[in-house]
């Protein structure tokens, strides 16, 4: 239970730099998820961390340790992988004091902590089964107690739940975040679903070819994307570009479009960002933002209806709305979009 | 009408003639089984019921010699105790053969498997079978070259220590078993190496997660994980190293004789074919037993 911090670590295979420039702070007790797109190098930094990959550069710190030399058996992890990785030809209890042996801990006392584990993950009483006999849920669940029995001083885990189907893996991820908590394990998980990145953690990351673009709590780095790609991978997002006049962003079609972001000067090329949810369409005392448009296609989804939509100068556009007055609009209409200066995001490319 | 009748007939499951009638499944479960069986009965039992029976004559019916049946060819280890000597050493030729196989052999394969990747790794498994496609006799007679007095071996020493005496181990037990294990250790790479194969990397890596050193995960995870294959291969090695009589005769001189080379010697020179086969199917039985102990102490140990 200590907190973990990355100071500039690169790595390159061969000519390819797989993560540049990292740095950053997983702060004691908190969970933090790394998110971004496959090969964007969120495996090999968990591994560096764990102490699997040595970084070409940089320094790896585990509490007051700098661990950057410390071999994996020696740095007190804990570590969930996607395959389970359990022993096969072992028993669940043994499974959960493998860690526990190699600490010393034996006989009575060890037996304590495995079932204390087992009851953690609510699997007492499978100690004497094999991990042949459990579904994938059990096991990646004895994995966890197995990774946790150890008192680790950070938890890390690779797309964890990725094996499991969906409604166990929502599951699992109450139970993760339940666990999470109940240790106060400071936790580093690698995903790239970013709605469980949203759902579990305090902190989520996103990376981009071997960079840290954001970083800070779920709502911070949703609401308020610093980059195009960051608005881009989490969730979805509507870009406007124009240049800066007078405080407003002037699109190429004209339309004037206020932003609550801070803007560069007069004359300088700007990207707003939008999300779907955040536009409307157009009332009487509606924001000052607004552009019309023609939809293109409609996709019904039960509670939210997605429209897809262009403006007269071919710019598409994503409206998300609450199916709440039982009007849907039809392909073909042509209507008057408006948002919130507050809501428009002035984004770096 | 016709509808009706017809709808009649397949609910009562008539059969249209024209349709053929699946044969009984006794008849394709024994014609799908008949070639390994077949195949089994002329190539592994009839040879054997022919040495068994040779076992049971008073001499080989080719002679003049009337033959008659006999039970004084498995007195042979009564009648004749150093028979005892001879076993017993054979018996740990191929003990040693096999625990130095084991060993080598396990760790070769685990190098090939947790150092090396793709064509490496071929072309590495490739050279490790060298060995085997060579011929036995050519491998054998070689050794000689290297062991024997002022062979190969002496000379290296005397380059450094031109003082030294001779280190030659020909014609010595030390002699036989490593041309032994030389010829054998490429069954234990192979079935260690398959064995190994099927780890998952991610096995290693959450033990080694969990605070185990190399050796740990090597007879913790490594060796009990890949038991199967090193039992398959000690039960391909032992086998045959017992009842081998090349590597003896030619690395061991006047040391190496045994089970092996006196069967051998009971068809070649002596000619005293019941006899061979029933120190063939002596040994046979001896082996049979120590598999049979060894398992159910495996057993014994794994469901304890
Ligand atoms: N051992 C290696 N040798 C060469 N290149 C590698 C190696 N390991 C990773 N890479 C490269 O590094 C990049 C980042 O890989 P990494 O596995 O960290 O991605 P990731 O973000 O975990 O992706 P995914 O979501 O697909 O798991 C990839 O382009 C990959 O090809
Ligand atoms: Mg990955």
């Amino acid at each position: 239970m200590t907190n973990v911090k990355v100071k500039s670590v690169a790595k390159t295979y061969g000519p390819i730099p797989v993560l540049t420039d990292i740095s950053t702070e997983f702060p004691e007790g908190s969970f933090t998820s790394l998110l971004g797109p496959s090969g964007s190098g969120k495996t090999t930094l968990l591994r560096i961390i764990a102490g699997f990959i040595k970084p070409d550069e940089g320094v790896i710190m585990i509490g007051n340790n700098d661990v950057t030399n410390v071999p994996v058996w020696g740095r007190n992890i804990g570590m969930m992988f996607q395959s389970y990785a359990l022993f096969p030809h072992m028993t669940i209890a043994q499974n959960v004091a493998f860690g526990l042996e190699r600490r010393g801990i034996k006989g009575e006392a060890a037996h304590k902590e495995v079932d204390r584990a087992l009851e953690m993950v609510r699997l007492w009483g499978f100690g004497d089964r094999t991990p042949k006999q459990l579904s994938g849920g059990q096991q990646q669940r004895v994995a966890l107690a197995r990774a946790i029995v150890i008192k680790p001083s950070v938890l890390l885990l690779d797309e964890p739940l990725s094996a499991l189907d969906r409604r166990l893996r929502q599951e699992m991820q109450v139970e993760l975040l339940r666990i999470q908590r109940e240790s106060g394990l400071t936790t580093i998980f690698v995903t790239h679903d970013q709605e469980e990145a949203l759902t579990l953690s305090d902190k989520v990351a996103i990376l981009d070819r071997g960079r840290i673009v954001q970083i800070g709590d779920p709502e911070t780095v949703y609401e308020k994307p610093l980059t195009r790609f960051a608005a881009e991978f989490l969730g979805d997002s509507n870009f406007l570009s124009g240049k800066v006049e007078n405080g407003a962003v002037r699109l190429s079609n004209g339309t004037v479009v206020r932003s609550d972001s801070a803007l560069p000067g007069n004359g300088a090329d700007v990207t707003l960002a939008i999300r779907p949810e955040k536009m409307s369409l157009a009332t009487a005392d509606s924001q000052p933002n607004r552009l019309s448009a023609r939809i293109t296609t409609v996709i019904y989804a039960g509670p939210v209806l997605s429209y897809i939509l262009e403006t007269p100068d071919g710019l598409p556009l994503k409206l998300f709305a609450q199916n709440r007055d039982g009007r849907v609009l039809r392909e073909g209409e042509t209507v008057s979009l408006s948002w919130s200066p507050e809501h428009t995001i002035a984004v770096a490319n | 009408m016709q509808n009706d009748q017809l709808a009649l007939a397949q609910t009562r499951g008539s059969v249209d003639p024209r349709v053929k009638r699946p044969l009984p499944a006794w008849v394709s479960t024994t014609a799908l089984l008949l070639p390994t069986y077949g195949w089994l009965t002329l190539a592994v039992f009839l040879p054997l019921l022919t040495m068994l029976g040779f076992s049971f004559m008073s001499a080989t019916p080719m002679g003049k010699t009337p033959v008659e049946f006999t039970l004084k060819q498995y007195r042979a280890f009564i009648d004749q105790p150093y028979l005892l000597r001879i076993g017993f050493n054979s018996l740990m030729m191929g003990f040693w053969t096999t625990l130095f196989c084991a060993i080598l052999g396990f760790l070769a394969a685990v190098a090939l498997v947790r150092a090396t990747v793709g064509k490496a790794r071929e072309a590495l498994l490739v050279l490790i079978l060298l060995p085997f496609w060579t011929n036995g006799l050519v491998r054998v007679f070689s050794w000689t070259m290297v062991l024997r007095e002022n062979g190969f071996l002496d000379n290296i020493l005397h380059m450094v220590a031109p003082d030294a005496g001779s280190i030659s181990i020909l014609y010595t037990r030390y002699a036989v078993v490593l041309g032994l294990v030389h010829g054998y250790l490429p069954y234990m790479i192979l079935t260690c190496y398959i064995a190994l194969v099927t780890i998952d990397d991610a096995i290693i890596e959450a033990a080694a997660s969990l605070g185990a050193r190399w050796w740990t995960i090597l007879y913790k995870i490594l060796i009990p994980m890949a038991a199967p294959g090193l039992i398959s291969g000690a039960v391909l090695i032992f086998i045959p190293v017992i009842g081998s009589f090349m590597e003896p005769r030619i690395l061991g001189g006047r040391v190496g004789v045994t089970m092996g080379t006196v069967i051998e010697d009971q068809f070649t020179q002596a000619f005293n074919w019941p006899l061979g086969a029933s120190l063939s199917f002596t040994l046979l039985a001896v082996v049979l037993a120590i598999f049979a102990t060894f398992s159910g102490v495996l057993r014994g140990r794994t469901a304890g």
